[in-house]
């Protein structure tokens, strides 16, 4: 009940004061953790370092008392459930949790929703209904894609699709966006699919494989990491390049800023930022707050425009991925945008 | 003999001490756990650990290693978690031929005379295949008494200790205090001797892999009870942390030389270890670290008694 009305005060509070940060002193005394299920590849690295960036800086302004990650050593569900409950006993207000498997959580996250503390789970997800949810919107990534080129191409044509790595749902999610996105454009036909495994080289060489048995490509749609690989191809094959989405990779928007001084050559690019976690960590502090928030939230993707270019090329290491962080303003506009 | 601290009384006291230091330590830097939510919280965990140390102590009895005790107990949480909830008889059946399964191994080690090892590491890919084909994905959902008697949140006593307690104090009456349970520890302590009193060995290998089979099934059970559901890697990490908390609880690879009680405190010391590093803030890449040398502590202490006891 109590919460109940301090929530209702902190809604008009922000109401009030959208466009200023608000609600600072509500949460001070508030302790946030990080429960990590992996950290061996960049996206995780790079989500673990926004995560810190954004956390302690909040702590410095007095937004939250603490913003802790924890780790898992080995993966395993059965370490990341008493991970989580070795957080709720040290007391944490809130648990941010990238999960290990989307059930296998379940009962520990409903032993922290019963003992008052707010579950925040995002891009590994868990089921258990207490708990918040940011989930990724594949199938709309892949959506995008066409709509931009409907925009760009009024007369539609041929498309190349690449897709990632056979048998992963998310392959099978961001392609099922693609081709829901060519049924309503119907000016677009889909000419061949090849498997690019998320990999620059294997992209390549599938596209080239393909390429000689097809009619002029206007555009290929993508899933990130393999956009450079098939620029490559048509390049080799002597073509001339299409309009090839790209995934927010160092070496695609490389490329594309190189395509770009020397001809004016125009793209997208789109794929998920590993600051996500960010995102998260505000959505908990939110709900800490009091202020009401959907139970399922969609991560908005990083997109990346011709006049954006620029700007993520050189914000993002060589080798990695655009990232973006957010800030308190940011998230509460996906909070209330949903 | 009537010394106060004999290496024999220090031994049996060795895991009970390690314990008991270690939830000292766990009550100075986390005083929340000092309390009966606390208690659920930091040894729930450790019920179906507990139950997969029993499970490897029955095979280190007669001198054997089970490296697929994490692989099978995974296979009998994906059974729990999907047909033991949707289709109840064939759940029990399915349990029941996992055991079966179990003792027909003990068999063939015996009457092949394989290596348990090489038998059981074998094994543990068929487990996680059958795993993988009874749940591809990671998901099912926990029968309700099972849930229902994982949370239960009896009076006073926290019901992971009363359910610690009761499978220390069963186990050990059944093994170390009945006339079966010497001959079966005695096959593992020396073998020749039990078979020319008449008794057959191969009986008791079966019977020691079947209750292997029963107590990994119990373990996969309460597994799922408190996950609530159920994937087919679940439970891999529990092959090594059921032989170390077998070994940690005072027993030994040569055979006959096992504890019920001990076991059970073992595998309460390993999961506790684990809470310890996380409320000591340590980080996580040398966590794993901290618990080998956590293990590798107690058994020094351990050589340490026994020197003595050589000694004297």
């Amino acid at each position: 009940m109590k919460i109940n009305t301090i929530g209702k005060l902190c809604i008009l509070a922000t109401v009030g004061s959208m466009a200023t940060t608000s609600a600072i002193a509500d949460t001070s005394g508030k302790r946030i953790a990080l429960s990590n299920n992996y950290a061996g590849n960049s996206w995780r690295q790079a989500m673990l370092t926004s995560w810190d960036k954004v956390g302690s800086a909040a702590v410095a302004d007095g937004v939250v008392a603490a913003a802790d990650a924890f780790t898992t050593a080995e993966n395993q569900v059965t370490e990341q459930a008493a991970q989580i409950q070795n957080l709720i006993l040290q007391g944490y207000d809130a648990i941010v949790i990238n999960a290990a498997s989307p059930e296998g959580l379940n009962g520990a996250v409903k032993e922290a929703c019963d003992a008052g503390v707010v579950v925040v789970s995002f891009d590994g997800i868990v089921t258990e209904p207490c708990a918040y949810r940011i989930a990724v919107d594949f199938k709309q990534m892949g959506k995008v894609q066409v709509e931009y080129l409907a925009d760009r191409l009024s007369d539609g044509g041929n498309l190349l699709e690449i897709r990632g790595l056979a048998g992963v749902f998310v392959d099978d999610e961001i392609s099922a966006g693609i081709h829901a996105g060519v049924e309503e454009n119907a000016q677009f036909e889909i000419q061949g699919s090849v498997h690019g495994d998320w990999a620059q080289d294997v992209a390549q060489k599938a596209v080239a494989g393909i390429l000689p048995s097809l009619p002029e490509i206007k555009a290929v749609v993508t899933q990130g990491g393999d956009g450079y690989g098939a620029a490559q191809a048509f390049k080799a094959a002597g073509r001339p390049t299409p309009i090839i989405v790209m995934g927010n990779r160092h070496d695609e928007l490389t490329w594309w800023k190189e395509q770009k001084d020397a001809s004016g050559y125009e793209t997208m690019s789109v794929s998920i930022a590993p600051g996500v976690s960010t995102l998260a960590f505000w959505v908990a502090q939110q709900v800490l707050d009091g202020n009401s928030v959907p139970q399922d939230l969609t991560v908005p993707f990083l997109e990346i425009t011709q006049d954006t270019l620029e700007e993520s090329l050189a914000n993002t290491q060589a080798g990695g991925v655009a990232n973006v962080e957010y800030t308190l303003d940011d998230s509460i506009a996906v909070i209330t945008g949903n | 003999m009537t010394r106060l601290l004999s290496p024999n009384l220090l031994r049996t006291l060795l895991p009970g001490l390690s314990l008991a230091a270690l939830l000292l330590a766990i009550f100075y830097l986390q005083p929340r756990t000092m309390s009966y939510f606390g208690l659920n919280l930091l040894l729930n965990l450790a019920v179906p650990i507990a139950l997969a140390t029993i499970a490897q102590m029955f095979i280190l009895c007669v001198n054997d290693l089970d490296l697929s005790l994490g692989a099978f107990i995974s296979l009998t949480a994906c059974i729990t978690a999907t047909w033991l909830n949707t289709t109840p008889l064939l759940g029990v059946l399915a349990l029941l031929a996992c055991i079966v399964a179990y003792g027909a191994l003990g068999a063939l080690i015996h009457l092949r005379n394989l290596p348990s090892i090489v038998v059981t590491l074998g094994m543990s890919f068929v487990w996680t295949g059958i795993a993988v084909l009874v749940l591809p994905t990671p998901g099912g959902a926990a029968p309700g008494w099972i849930r229902t008697l994982m949370t239960l949140k009896p009076a006073l006593v926290p019901f992971p200790i009363i359910a610690l307690v009761v499978i220390g104090l069963v186990v050990h009456v059944g093994l170390m205090r009945s006339a079966a349970g010497v001959v079966l520890r005695g096959a593992g302590g020396n073998a020749k001797s039990v078979a020319r009193a008449g008794w057959s060995l191969l009986r008791v290998k079966v019977t020691m892999f079947s209750l292997a089979g029963l107590f990994g099934v119990l373990s996969g059970m309460a597994l799922v009870g408190l996950t609530t559901s159920a994937d087919a890697n679940i439970a891999l990490r529990y092959t090594l942390l059921s032989i170390a908390g077998g070994i940690l609880g005072g027993g030994e690879f040569v055979g006959g030389r096992v504890s019920p009680i001990g076991a059970v405190i073992g595998a309460i010391t390993l999961a506790l270890a684990g809470s310890f590093l996380s409320f000591l803030r340590l980080n996580p890449d040398w966590q794993i670290g901290a618990q080998g040398a956590i293990l590798i502590l107690v058994l020094a202490l351990r050589l340490l008694i026994s020197a003595r006891e050589v000694r004297r």
